[in-house]
């Protein structure tokens, strides 16, 4: 009677263990294979595209989908999303092979891993696959191309002119930022720095402080606190993190401060709908991830019509958004970061 | 009356006050007794440290007490913690510890936002009900374990604070829970102020006064005392050991629930990784209060000035012009400090224990 009570625990824990070892090796095992069965096109004369996010279930995602139909709509190309649930490299392997094994013309991917995707793009690409990259690149020898989503410069500029505006081009502003040892955020604080000094505009406008929130709600909510604190004349605040800004938001919106502070910076419209709506904030900035996944499909449809080869120099037409050109390592820039105030906010959804 | 009196000594003739109050305290009269028992708590001495460091930041910049802002965060911001604290302090004087109340606050933060987002009517009593019943079920996970497993309530809890963080990551993934998700009602709750206290104090201050009393004056509370002092003896007594430990547990989830919802009112903003380190806090301020690690002394009043000194102090030290380093070496010399006072003053209680053995 023990014994057999004692076989099916072990068993168990044999499948268990024999999951874990399998689950262990599965990113390999995905890795290769496929391959092979590459032959055909797409076929006839209609363009296929596929999309496929970091996950699904991400409405910033969701967005920029729905930008890449409208563009395939436009196109009359035959649009296509798929993706994994969660946001890790190995999750987007199979779904890179199935393009490959399917023929599709292009594919438009946003890369949960610079390097871990590379094989699995590379079999693609041999197997006559376009393969575009938007809002996060992998390695440029591994892509067509590149659609990037903003510059440093222009995230920098266009903080430093929407604080500007709405403080009325002087006093005293302050800049929350992410964690210390950020590269974005310390690359756009050493442009804002600059542009501050070097652009006579910006003369009357000192920058008092630099805090850190760490990209924590409530870090970033105490900062705020302290920075208002400590600098009683303090007249803007820059807060180029997501987290921060829809932090420093919730504060002033309920403080003594809110309507002569006033706060910009990088944010979704979904976290600061509430700060905007109750006038706490006026303007602030981000790509449109819309136009970025609109972008990606006339880039990738460029590519599969032969119109261009992702050379720099190469021009193509981008539907509503005119025409572009490729820079240096086949990256092609969306622009400069689009303002949400309350006028366009509720036509956003991410 | 006078025949008690013939044999008993004065209080005044061969014993000194504070021998009488530690051999035979209703000795003194009542009066006397509480003013020394404040006046001896280990709770004044930090309740001055509170003191000293708000009249320096508020000497420094008036703003940090005298402003309508000031003063609302400076009883506004330490009552989240305080209630974690309240609670951690009734695990640590049953000589345990409850390291999961951050990520349980996370998931009742977490429940709190998805309430609000899949039911927009529904009723804020409700969801405050349900982040109690959820942070009691939690905790009752953690009671279980640690009275029936035998396994210390160090590594339980250490267990379930990654198993509660891991739940809240698959549940929540890369969603966050904004403001403009949840009713205007609710947020402004946030900040709300009866009689300029704020009303999160109010709930706050009204948990810490229950849990207080009963904690001084009735037998369960008493109980967790002995508990804490030695628990093998609580156990040979016939005390009910594990009902205590459990009943101690829940009431440390349910309050880690409670918290979870004022933090949603306060920061309008729940991410997966919320409240991630401030479990150690609520440690801390238990700690820096005056209760000891090992169970048995202290009290929650102790915890809820420690939770208020550890909030003030990390506002006050930015307006002082001190460095992000040294905010945390200052809550790290605070800590060591409390255990070192701690130690000074149980070692000089038993020398006079001893003494007065011998005395008599």
């Amino acid at each position: 009677m023990k014994f057999q009570k004692r076989r099916p625990t072990a068993l168990a824990a044999l499948l268990l263990t024999a999951t874990f070892a399998f689950a262990g090796c599965g990113g390999d095992d995905s890795g290769d294979g496929g391959g092979s069965s590459a032959g055909g096109d797409g076929g006839g004369g209609d363009m296929s595209v596929t999309m496929l996010p970091k996950n699904l279930g991400n409405a910033y995602f969701d967005t920029s989908t729905d930008g890449a139909e409208k563009a395939a709509d436009e196109l009359g190309a035959e649009f296509e999303e798929v993706g994994p649930d969660t946001a890790s490299p190995d999750a987007q392997v199979q779904y890179i092979n199935t393009v490959a094994q399917q023929g599709k013309d292009a594919l438009i991917i946003s890369a949960n891993d610079p390097d871990a995707l590379c094989d699995a793009i590379d079999e693609a690409r041999s197997a006559d696959v376009k393969v575009v990259t938007f809002d996060a690149d992998t390695n440029p020898d591994c892509r067509d191309l590149f659609i990037n989503q903003a510059t440093s410069e222009g995230i920098a500029a266009k903080q430093l002119e929407l604080i500007a505006d709405q403080i009325g081009g002087k006093g005293e502003i302050a800049i929350l930022s992410a964690s210390a040892n950020a590269t974005n955020q310390n690359s756009w604080i050493e442009m804002m720095e600059k542009e501050l000094a070097d652009n006579p505009d910006y003369a009357d406008i000192e920058l008092v402080d630099t805090v850190y929130g760490d990209d924590d709600d409530q870090k970033s909510f105490d900062q705020t606190e302290a920075l208002l604190q400590n600098h009683p004349n303090l007249k803007g605040i820059i807060s180029p993190t997501t987290v921060g800004i829809a932090a420093a938001a919730r504060y002033l919106s309920d403080s003594s401060s809110k309507g002569k502070v006033a706060l910009t910076g990088l944010g979704t419209p979904n976290q600061m709908r509430e700060y905007v709506d109750n006038g706490t904030v006026t303007a602030f900035a981000l790509w449109n991830p819309g136009d970025l996944g609109y972008l990606a499909t006339y880039a990738a449809a460029a590519l599969v019509n032969g119109d261009i080869s992702g050379e720099e120099g190469d021009s193509f037409d981008a539907g509503d958004l005119g025409s572009f050109e490729v820079g240096a390592d086949g990256v092609v820039l969306l622009g400069e970061p689009f303002t949400f105030d309350k006028d366009n906010i509720a036509d956003f959804d991410f | 009356m006078s025949h008690t009196d013939i044999e008993r000594p004065q209080p005044g003739a061969g014993t000194s006050t504070s021998e009488a109050l530690l051999v035979e305290p209703s000795r003194l009269s009542p009066t006397r007794r509480a003013l020394t028992t404040v006046l001896r708590s280990r709770e004044l001495s930090i309740f001055l440290v509170l003191v000293a460091v708000v009249v320096l930041a508020t000497t420094k910049n008036n703003g940090f007490l005298f402003s309508s802002d000031g003063w609302r965060n400076f009883l506004l911001n330490p009552s989240i913690l305080l209630l974690l604290a309240v609670g951690q302090a009734v695990v640590i004087i049953t000589r345990n510890v409850d390291l999961s109340v951050g990520s349980t606050m996370a998931l009742t933060a977490y429940l709190t936002g998805r309430l609000f987002v899949d039911q927009p009517n529904i009723p804020i009593i409700v969801v405050v009900l349900a982040c109690l019943a959820m942070g009691a079920v939690l905790g009752l996970v953690n009671g279980v374990l640690v009275a029936y497993a035998g396994v210390p309530a160090l590594v339980i809890t250490l267990g379930t604070l990654y198993i509660y963080r891991g739940i809240m990551l698959t549940w929540a993934g890369s969603d966050r829970i904004n403001a403009g998700d949840m009713p205007r009602d609710f947020l402004s709750l946030g900040t709300k102020t009866i009689l300029s206290i704020p009303v999160l104090t109010i709930i706050a201050v009204v948990v810490l006064a229950v849990v207080g009393y009963y904690l001084h004056t009735a037998r369960g509370g008493r109980e967790l005392y002995a508990i804490g002092s030695d628990p093998d003896a609580a156990h040979l007594y016939g005390l009910a050991v594990r009902r205590r430990l459990l009943a101690a547990f829940v009431l440390s989830g349910a309050l880690a629930g409670l918290a979870g919802v004022l933090y949603t009112a306060r920061y309008g903003t729940v991410s997966s990784g919320v409240g991630s380190g401030i479990e150690l806090q609520a440690v801390a301020a238990a700690v820096i209060g005056g209760i000891a690690i090992f169970g048995g002394s202290g009290t929650v009043w102790g915890a809820a000035i420690g939770a208020f000194l550890l909030v003030t102090i990390n506002r006050a030290l930015p307006s002082l012009g001190i460095e992000d380093f040294w905010q945390r070496a200052v809550v790290g010399v605070l800590i060591l400090g409390a255990i070192v006072l701690d130690r000074v003053l149980a070692r000089r209680q038993a020398r006079k224990l001893a003494e007065s053995r011998d005395h008599s």
